[in-house]
């Protein structure tokens, strides 16, 4: 008990210290950390406007031929299943490009941090830069399809914020694992490839499984799904239905989640942050040896 | 330009800048490298993955003022930058310490770092800022970067443009125009064509001048002779003397390259 209450404070101001730590280095390197999202920005879209709109192009395929298959052949009973799908595509859209793109962050610049004494977390975080401002795009045109699809706007739209932050910080998590484990092992890329698909069918992108009621706990498990699922409660409800009026009764199914939900849903983003942070700062010096 | 590890403040008059106290390193190399986990596996299963740890710095002590010159001399493989490495905060010592106060300009192995598909212009501000320049130092001093490396026409091209002596030529620029209190050049004074190698001894004896302290590896003995005022020689990892008696040092070492065989040199000794 004792030893606990002395351990206590002592995590807490270690904590305070590392993270005003890595604030002060942060803002040392704002100058580094800008210049190397120019750079990711600049490769990634080869200088052309094309380039930016190919990007926010190659969800919006996925959107229509899933769109296509999903309402044309199988049909499905929701009633905003555009919106529905959207929510489930642009999440995990981030989600793949980030943790893809992330991966290699370190990799690529070997040349570099084997010979200049810089933060190694930088070039991760600038590459993430790209992949939000992709998601921001994407984001917009799916405000668009939103009014398309007649979803009714309500200040609840707001609550989004929480999980594309939820995202940002797991994306940023997943991608410093993967990334100091593309150091250590090459054939991760593939692996995480295969696995991608297979997150993407138990993501629920285009089915809703509260359909299936006792299964619907083990699809908490999944980081991504459950702010795919916050997204679909604060736009449309969690089963894509909408408000309703059935037998002269209102049925509210858009809702604010509860506050479990949100800490589950930082808590999986912490997790993965912590995780990667502990990773990077294990092998900060070890890295070299391996490129 | 990089801050060490232990970074005590601007050094007091008469104290060293740099301390090298006892330092060892050690290496890994092997069979890790490049490979995935199918093949870590099977390697592991057939018994056929071996990692070999060696020593690249063994016992190396020694110290500078601020001024100082140092030239580290050696046959390839002695550890002289991994001993650079670990003074510029990229790797840790295995076992003693690196103790310097000031900021340091590491130039390890100048052409590598840049990207390719990125303009001379793009590339300078970003090795600037990795150097740790300020924006506005690089906006400040962007013109009288490329006017010294002679590139003013070639700014806006992309840089894989370049020949191998330009891309060198802008790195020396880049870290040389920034005045840190330490300077670490890896064979880097070799670069370039004769007026430019000309220009460029001219521009660290300045830099020397304006009381920066400089550490100079080098393969060219006249140039060591010509510019150091102390002189560190290592072996395949070990120290075999740190000195200030330059001239006597490199007739030791002259004599060993043509005959191979080491001097006799009282441990940690001065000739």
């Amino acid at each position: 008990m004792e030893t606990n209450n002395q351990k206590k404070p002592n995590i807490f101001r270690r904590m305070r210290a590392s993270v005003s730590g890595f604030a002060e280095k942060l803002n040392r390197n704002k100058f580094l950390f800008s210049e190397l999202v120019k750079r990711d920005f600049k490769k990634k879209y080869k200088r052309t406007v094309l380039g930016m709109f190919w990007s926010v192009l190659s969800p919006l395929l996925t959107l229509l031929v899933m769109w296509t298959v999903f309402t044309k052949f199988f049909g499905s009973g929701i009633r905003y299943y555009t919106t529905f799908l959207f929510c489930g595509n642009i999440c995990f859209a981030y989600f793949s490009d980030s943790t893809n793109l992330g991966m290699g962050s370190l990799y690529s610049n070997a040349a570099v941090f084997t010979k200049i004494n810089v933060p190694k977390y930088l070039f991760l975080l600038s590459q993430n830069v790209s992949s939000l401002i992709n998601f921001g795009l994407t984001f917009c045109v799916f405000l668009i399809f939103c009014g398309i699809d007649r979803v009714p706007f309500t200040p609840k739209f707001f609550m989004l914020i929480f999980p594309i932050l939820a995202l940002i910080i797991f994306n940023l998590g997943v991608g410093m694992i993967l990334s100091a484990l593309f150091i250590f092992f090459r054939d991760i890329q593939y692996l995480w490839g295969v696995f991608t698909t297979l997150l993407m069918y138990v993501s629920a992108i285009f089915y809703d499984p509260s359909r299936f009621e006792s299964m619907e706990v083990l699809f908490y498990l999944n980081p991504v799904y459950v702010c795919i699922k916050y997204f679909r409660w604060v736009t449309i409800g969690a089963g894509g239905m909408g408000n309703y009026i059935e037998n002269g009764q209102l049925i509210q199914t858009v809702c604010i989640p509860s506050l479990q939900y949100h800490l589950l849903m930082f808590g999986y983003a912490f997790l993965a942050l912590g995780i990667g942070a502990l990773i990077y700062k294990k092998n900060n010096h070890k890295f070299l040896y391996y490129v | 330009m990089n801050d060490c590890d232990k970074r005590d403040g601007a050094p007091r008059e008469g104290e060293p800048i740099l301390t090298c106290d006892n330092v060892s390193i050690r290496y890994i190399t092997g069979d890790f490298k490049e490979i995935g986990i199918k093949e870590y596996v099977m390697r592991k299963l057939t018994r056929n993955y071996h990692v070999k740890e060696f020593w690249a710095d063994r016992h190396v002590t020694f110290t500078i003022n601020r001024g100082d010159m140092l030239g580290i001399i050696g046959t390839n493989g002695a550890g002289k930058s991994t001993l650079l490495k670990a003074v510029s905060g990229i790797m840790v010592p295995t076992e003693g310490a690196v103790v310097c106060r000031g900021k340091i300009a590491a130039l390890l192995e100048l052409g590598s770092g840049f990207d390719g598909d990125m303009t001379v212009k793009e590339n300078t501000y970003l090795r600037g800022a990795m150097l740790g320049y300020t924006k506005k130092f690089m906006d400040d001093t962007y013109d009288d970067i490329i006017a010294f490396a002679e590139l003013t026409e070639f700014q806006d091209r992309p840089f894989k443009q370049l020949s191998s002596g330009m891309k060198s030529r802008l790195a020396f620029s880049i870290a040389s125009l920034v005045n840190p209190d330490i300077l670490i050049l890896d064979e880097v004074l070799s670069v370039g064509d004769g007026a430019f190698r000309k220009k460029s001894e001219e521009k660290m004896r300045s830099i020397i001048n304006g009381g920066a302290t400089t550490i100079l590896v080098s393969h060219s003995i006249p140039q060591v002779r010509s510019m150091c005022n102390k002189i560190l020689w290592l072996d395949h990892g070990r120290q075999v003397t740190f000195g200030d008696d330059v001239n006597g040092i490199c007739d030791l070492y002259e004599k060993y390259l043509a005959d191979k065989v080491l001097p006799e040199i009282p441990a940690g000794g001065v000739v």
